[in-house]
């Protein structure tokens, strides 16, 4: 039966763009596998990791781009500003890059006080420092008052790939150990904690941070790293489901590992949320070849930010393209990509 | 988090499995009536842990996926009016009516809202007084209290621009329904802990001598349901009929009087049609009184064209428990969460969403 | 149809609509509930929270009534060997 024949508008099923479309889930890959990925065709862009991987020479260079429209744009532990460095920043480091240049556009509304673009800017130029790259070309635009929440910002940034480091879903292997560096939902949980309609008290900050450092670390102790994920919009669940589904693999993790803190906890359970669908920052998964999960975890601890750093589960070879979570009660169920954005829910 | 994390134990939930398989010696079929029983025993894994001569069926309990369509469709052609505000829980955004969703609607401009609470709703009206603010109140009978608070307030206050769409069902005469279904296999009931924790239990208590059917009310939390389940099979296996209530630590047989009390102050029982099963009497509430004026069904003149529903969708059957979501000619290719053709689909708690989201069988089997 | 969380009993004040409102503690957040379908529960009390109000009260002692059910089951099992 077919009840959809062929029609010349991919996304008919939708005639407008949604806010779902955004959220990092199914729609999100819809966007860009049936409208972005097919026009703009090219081998660099097909992988659709992270970032690109480009060659000049001997030279490999990572290559990424990101924009952020967070609202509220000042939130407890940082703001639009240093996410977008760090964002970005860290795009490349799941590359295997470092970090080394961006450049900056700024779309302004007609309004916004000088007062909170001076901060911003500031924020920006302290995390560049902190993350050690330097901001070397930008734009900046107005819009009319209405047309544009404040501020966007677009970074878009280039990195050196570290030598013998190759990453990538094509380097996944059934028995690779899946290693978390740090607890999960805290972005997403302090910018959710301020919007309109939600009178938390909760004093969970942003996470968000430079993570090159423990990328380097783990090179730098022979770790054969074989994937880095940064699970940002859509929280693990996107993460874990685009390795899967691009590598081929299954993927099966233990719901007691995963380090979540009881103000995530706490906001969750309230709103009717899952937490591994809750956006991160700061954090990281690397799928690292078998045996070396251990050390890896034992490196990443080493490291401020990586104390909770933790081995969440393996890619196995049964159900190839799915991730499946073992319960706290030693069930199972999948963990399916989210459809559009997570809502919070009262049943 | 306690009275939470203690109930997640796996430990002690292996121990009550064992002990369920222990005691079952005979096939038994038995409804989780409530669609957040059906989230958690998914969420968990808890299904396929039990014994096989186990059979759950999974009850109409998701007031999101129960609205008619045709609710929806006065839902959605209300937050089309530039007059109007629209609040709702996050669950009914994405359930579609007979064309779009309230999300669509959002997104073509309409003021759609999102409220965690009735009283948010509430507030909305007081600072937006040049526009009329409706708020969807949908839910069972663990909702209507809440709900009733804002209408009450909006009442005693002259709150006159605040107007509810309600749909309220209530849980006996559903259950009463199904008990009472010619082709009805359900042995057993496991009844909602909040719904229950209102009202209390003694209407179940009539169900239950009526019907000769073992009742347990049963809490949320993965030992809350294996207890449960547990207390219901030694019913079944012993042959009684009983009420009993796991959920002793919220729910008292008499429930919340201050909260019974409000509904009916605000409220009356009516009949009231279950998207996908049809109507049935006195299992709805509507608004009554002095508080009629607030129905916003009846003072905003809704016009919206007829309803439909996609005929592929089977989520009458669905919600009677007669098929599961995998039996559905459409699940998981026309109908996903992304492109829902019925509500089960969609709500967070209906047994389509989350049997795709949990438990697609066929693609994990090893 | 059924998020109700249990949290606990912070403080308690009467807000300006004349509505008894608490600050509840669920894991390492608080929020506000409101209580007036509990009159009876006091500080220190766990309640049942569903869209902004308590609709219960925890009893701490029925809430151990699945914990003894759980060692009456090893006991039962420790004898039947």
């Amino acid at each position: 039966m077919n009840l959809f024949p062929d029609c010349p508008l991919p996304l008919s099923e939708y005639p407008r763009v949604l806010l779902a479309h955004g959220g990092g889930g199914r729609l999100t890959q819809s966007l860009i596998e049936k409208m972005l990925l097919p026009s703009f065709d090219n081998p660099f862009l097909a992988p659709l990791h992270d970032g690109a991987l480009l060659s000049f020479g001997e030279q490999r260079l990572a290559f990424s781009t990101d924009s952020y429209v967070v609202q509220p744009p000042f939130f407890p532990g940082g703001d639009i500003g240093r996410l977008a460095v760090f964002g970005t920043a860290n795009d490349l480091a799941m590359c295997g890059a470092r970090p080394l240049f961006l450049s900056c556009a700024l779309i302004l509304e007609e309004g916004l006080p000088m007062e909170e673009l001076w901060r911003i800017i500031v924020s920006m130029k302290e995390a560049a420092q902190e993350a050690g790259v330097q901001i070397v070309t930008g734009d900046s635009k107005v819009v009319e008052r209405g047309k544009g929440d404040g501020v966007f910002i677009n970074t878009s940034g280039i990195g050196a790939v570290l030598p013998g480091v190759e990453v990538g879903p094509q380097r996944v292997r059934p028995g690779d150990e899946i290693v978390l560096s740090g607890p999960l939902g805290v972005h997403g949980i302090a910018i959710m904690a301020l919007r309109e309609g939600l009178s938390l008290d909760a004093n969970v900050k942003s996470d968000s941070a430079p993570v090159f450092p423990m990328v380097r670390a783990l090179v730098e102790e022979g770790i054969e790293l074989h994937m880095l994920r940064d699970p940002t919009r859509g929280g693990l669940s996107a993460a874990l489901n685009e390795t899967a589904r691009k590598s081929g693999v299954g993927m099966l993790i233990e719901e007691e590992r995963l380090p979540i803190g009881p103000e995530v906890q706490g906001v969750c359970e309230i709103l009717g949320l899952d937490p591994l669908y809750v956006a991160n920052e700061g954090n990281f998964i690397a799928v690292v070849k078998e045996g070396q999960g251990e050390r890896a975890v034992e490196v990443l601890r080493r490291h401020p930010l990586g104390k909770e750093a933790v081995p969440i589960g393996r890619a196995v070879p049964e159900h190839p393209g799915t991730v499946v979570m073992r319960t706290r009660i030693r069930g199972e169920r999948i963990v399916d990509v989210m459809s559009g954005e997570q809502l919070p829910r009262i049943c | 988090m306690r009275y939470l994390d203690e109930y997640r134990d796996g430990a002690a939930a292996q121990k009550m499995l064992r002990q369920i398989a222990r005691t079952v010696t005979h096939p038994w079929t038995v409804m989780e009536v409530c669609g957040s029983h059906t989230h958690a025993l998914l969420k968990y894994g808890i299904d396929q842990l039990l014994p096989d001569e186990l059979t759950l069926i999974h009850g109409p309990g998701c007031p999101v996926c129960v609205t008619p369509v045709e609710i929806i469709d006065q839902a959605i052609a209300l937050a089309t009016r530039p007059d109007v505000i629209f609040a709702s829980y996050g669950d009914m955004l994405r359930v579609p009516g007979s064309g779009k969703d309230l999300l669509s609607v959002k997104a073509e401009g309409g003021d759609v809202r999102m409220v965690y609470s009735p009283l948010d709703a509430l507030k909305l009206a007081r600072e937006n007084p040049d526009k009329k603010l409706v708020f969807f109140a949908i839910g069972f009978e663990t909702t209507a209290p809440a709900n009733a608070m804002a209408v009450f307030l909006a009442e005693r206050d002259g709150v006159d621009n605040f107007f509810m769409l309600t749909s309220h069902v209530l849980i006996p005469p559903a259950m009463e329904a199904i008990a009472a279904a010619p082709a009805n296999r359900v042995q057993g009931f496991l009844a909602p802990g909040h719904v229950c924790t209102v009202t209390g239990y003694t209407q179940y208590e009539t169900l239950a001598a009526k019907y000769h059917i073992p009742i347990v009310v049963t809490g949320f939390e993965p030992l809350d349901l294996l207890q449960g389940i547990y207390m219901l099979v030694k019913q079944l296996e012993a042959g009684s009929h009983e009420v009993e209530n796991q959920y002793a630590r919220s729910v008292k047989r008499e429930g919340n009087p201050q909260a019974q009390a409000l509904i009916e102050k605000v409220f009356e029982v009516i009949d009231h049609k279950w998207r996908g099963i049809g109507v049935i009497p006195a299992s709805g509430l509507r608004l009554k009184g002095p508080y009629a004026r607030f129905d916003a069904a009846k003072a905003l003149a809704v016009e919206s064209p007829p309803s439909e529903e996609a005929p592929v969708c089977i989520a009458g059957l669905v919600l009677q428990g007669v098929k599961k979501p995998v039996d559905c000619p459409a699940f998981g290719t026309a109908c996903t969460p992304e492109h829902c053709l019925g509500a089960p689909m969609v709500s967070s708690e209906g047994a389509c969403a989350a049997y795709y989201l949990y438990a697609r069988r066929e693609e994990t089997r090893a | 149809m059924c998020l109700g969380i249990p949290g606990e009993i912070i403080s308690i004040e009467e807000d300006d609509q004349q509505m008894r409102k608490a600050k509840v503690r669920f894991g390492g957040i608080t929020r506000d509930a409101y209580l007036d379908l509990v009159p009876d529960a006091a500080v220190g009390d766990y309640v049942i929270v569903h869209v902004g109000f308590a609709i219960s009260k925890v009893d701490a002692e029925k809430a151990q009534q699945t914990f003894d059910l759980l060692e009456e089951m090893d006991k039962d099992n420790a004898l039947s060997g």
